[in-house]
């Protein structure tokens, strides 16, 4: 294999330096005594303090991960269930259909999710806030988990599902001793997206958040638009290093079960 | 689950999912693109949108998409390829995703401080000797802001594509007597062309429908169709004006998805990551 050429290197690296500026600079600002990301004046922890001082934004980012983690718990159960639905679906034709109505939620742009799941809460009277995020993060998240777990059902092969009947076992006992043991990995990154892609939703929850209920991002969203408050960078700081270590764990975790990584989609 | 195979009961869920939060919301943006403001039945919505004003906007919205998609394909296409020619090259991968698992949010609130009159943007070019800039809140800050924000989602589905081509054909090409060039014309592009077009399809799309940085960063001066139904539903309350420009978007998503589409043979499949 060909080496780098000098420029190729240096091309890269500027990218790299693009792509990761924006983040040093926020993480460091918030070391900032002073209260602007212009003119550093000296180290201080003091916005640290100030985002565990802050009671409100405990509860919203303790609201974040509430949210986060119970939408991803029953997207991912109602998730696989469907999964194993679907490669058990004999016509092609309805599979095929169930597939694409599986894929407009992954590609249609969060503005017009959000605009439509408001419509449909406001029609069936779900209050707007702690239930409508929770919902519609869940229901954004489903056909990521379908789309993790099935190549795993469809790489199982279907004798073992017939030994297993052969061997006397009930529906029950294959889908918990056989498939969901098999399909496993596939349930993990599953998992890891929707907790992720909840962690990170503005859009779709900003429009069916009405008021009183908020998550990080809706928070952050109006902080931003009143100025700068160094709050935000150590806040961002925090973010930063708990999504590395997820993403590193992710990857590591997903190298030893022998899968490549670079599970991470479009999805603004 | 003991009854009825044909039915089982471990699908209501899912179906429930599908009729609830993909068919009904769909049915209900067309069924409200056609209520005027009074929620009486009319097309009036979409006489608005043939009028000038709102084909200006669309326009703006399509041309600024493909500004951000151009570069972000110019940017991210070497970046993949060279990529491709590191050692540990997914590791590389991963240090180019990550970026793009921050909050967008964060990312939007960096570029503020970036780009602000007293920003480090605006330092650098104070010590080059031209004076400071009114950077924020212009075209050039929403295109750059968006460009980066994107170049993860190009990158990675180029990425997959050239790495699956095999080596030999390249070795074949130069063995035949191809220049550098002509093999990259003639061999590495067109094998990789569904790449680039999968990335165009993560990219074009989400820069259509972009709300947020429009807001923070392009201070309310470019209005992308996303922009304009964020506007409708929670500023200015009409919701009918609204579904109507969403009727659209989603026309146009599938005009673009019917383009960029890929013929379900072979070395297919190799763009968004599934």
């Amino acid at each position: 294999m060909a080496k780098l050429s000098k420029s190729a290197k240096i091309y890269l690296i500027l990218v790299f330096a693009v792509l990761y500026a924006p983040i040093f600079y926020l993480i460091f600002y918030s070391f900032n005594s002073g209260g602007t990301m212009a003119s550093f004046e000296g180290f201080t922890w003091e916005h640290y303090g100030a985002v565990f001082n802050d009671t409100r934004l405990l509860i919203i980012l303790m609201n974040t991960v509430i949210i986060a983690l119970l939408s991803s718990l029953f997207s991912t159960a109602i998730g696989v269930l469907g999964a194993i639905g679907i490669v058990f679906l004999r016509n092609r034709k309805t599979r095929n259909t169930v597939l694409s109505l599986n894929t407009i939620l992954i590609v249609s742009p969060d503005v017009i999710i959000g605009a439509s799941f408001l419509i449909l809460f406001t029609l069936i009277g779900v209050k707007l806030g702690f239930a409508s995020v929770l919902i519609s993060h869940i229901a954004f998240s489903i056909p990521i988990v379908v789309i993790m777990v099935l190549p795993k059902l469809q790489e199982m092969s279907t004798s073992l599902i017939d030994a297993a009947t052969d061997l006397g076992a009930s529906k029950r006992d294959i889908l918990t001793r056989v498939i969901i043991p098999y399909i496993k990995p596939g349930i993990f990154a599953g998992f890891f997206l929707a907790l992720t892609y909840s962690l990170d939703d503005f859009a779709v929850t900003f429009f069916v958040t009405g008021n009183g209920f908020s998550t990080l991002s809706i928070e952050i969203y109006s902080m931003a638009r009143a100025g700068i408050t160094l709050t935000i960078n150590a806040l961002s700081a925090l973010i930063f290093v708990v999504t590395l270590g997820l993403v590193l764990g992710y990857y590591f975790f997903n190298q030893r079960t022998g899968q490549s990584p670079g599970t991470g989609g479009a999805k603004l | 689950m003991k009854d009825n195979p044909s039915r089982p009961l471990y699908l209501v869920p899912y179906y429930l999912w599908i009729v609830l939060f993909v068919i009904a919301p769909i049915a209900l943006v067309f069924y409200f693109s056609f209520l005027d403001l009074t929620g009486a039945f009319s097309l009036e919505n979409y006489k608005n949108f043939f009028s000038s004003v709102y084909l200006r906007m669309t326009l703006s919205s399509f041309w600024y998409a493909f500004v951000i998609t151009l570069i972000t394909v110019i940017i991210a296409y070497p970046t993949a390829y060279w990529l491709t020619k590191t050692k540990h090259k997914q590791l590389w991968l991963l240090l180019i995703i990550i970026p793009s698992w921050i909050n967008l949010l964060l990312k939007a609130y960096a570029f503020i401080g970036i780009f602000g009159l007293y920003g480090p943007a605006n330092k650098l070019l104070q010590t080059l000797g031209t004076g400071p800039w009114q950077i924020l809140f212009t075209d050039f800050s929403f295109i750059f802001v968006a460009v980066y924000i994107f170049i993860p989602f190009m990158v990675l589905p180029i990425f997959n594509s050239l790495d699956k081509i095999n080596p030999a054909l390249i070795d074949a090409s130069r063995d035949l007597g191809a220049s550098a060039f002509t093999t990259f014309r003639r061999v590495i592009f067109p094998l990789a062309i569904n790449g680039v077009k999968s990335g165009i399809q993560a990219v074009f799309i989400p820069a259509l429908s972009l709300f947020v940085i429009t807001r923070l960063i392009a201070g309310n001066k470019v209005i992308t169709l996303g922009t304009a139904i964020e506007q409708q539903f929670l500023v200015t309350q009409n919701w009918g004006m609204g579904s109507t420009i969403a009727v659209f978007l989603i026309l146009f998503m599938i005009i673009i998805m019917m383009v960029t589409g890929q013929k379900e043979k072979g070395g297919s499949d190799n763009g968004k990551t599934k």
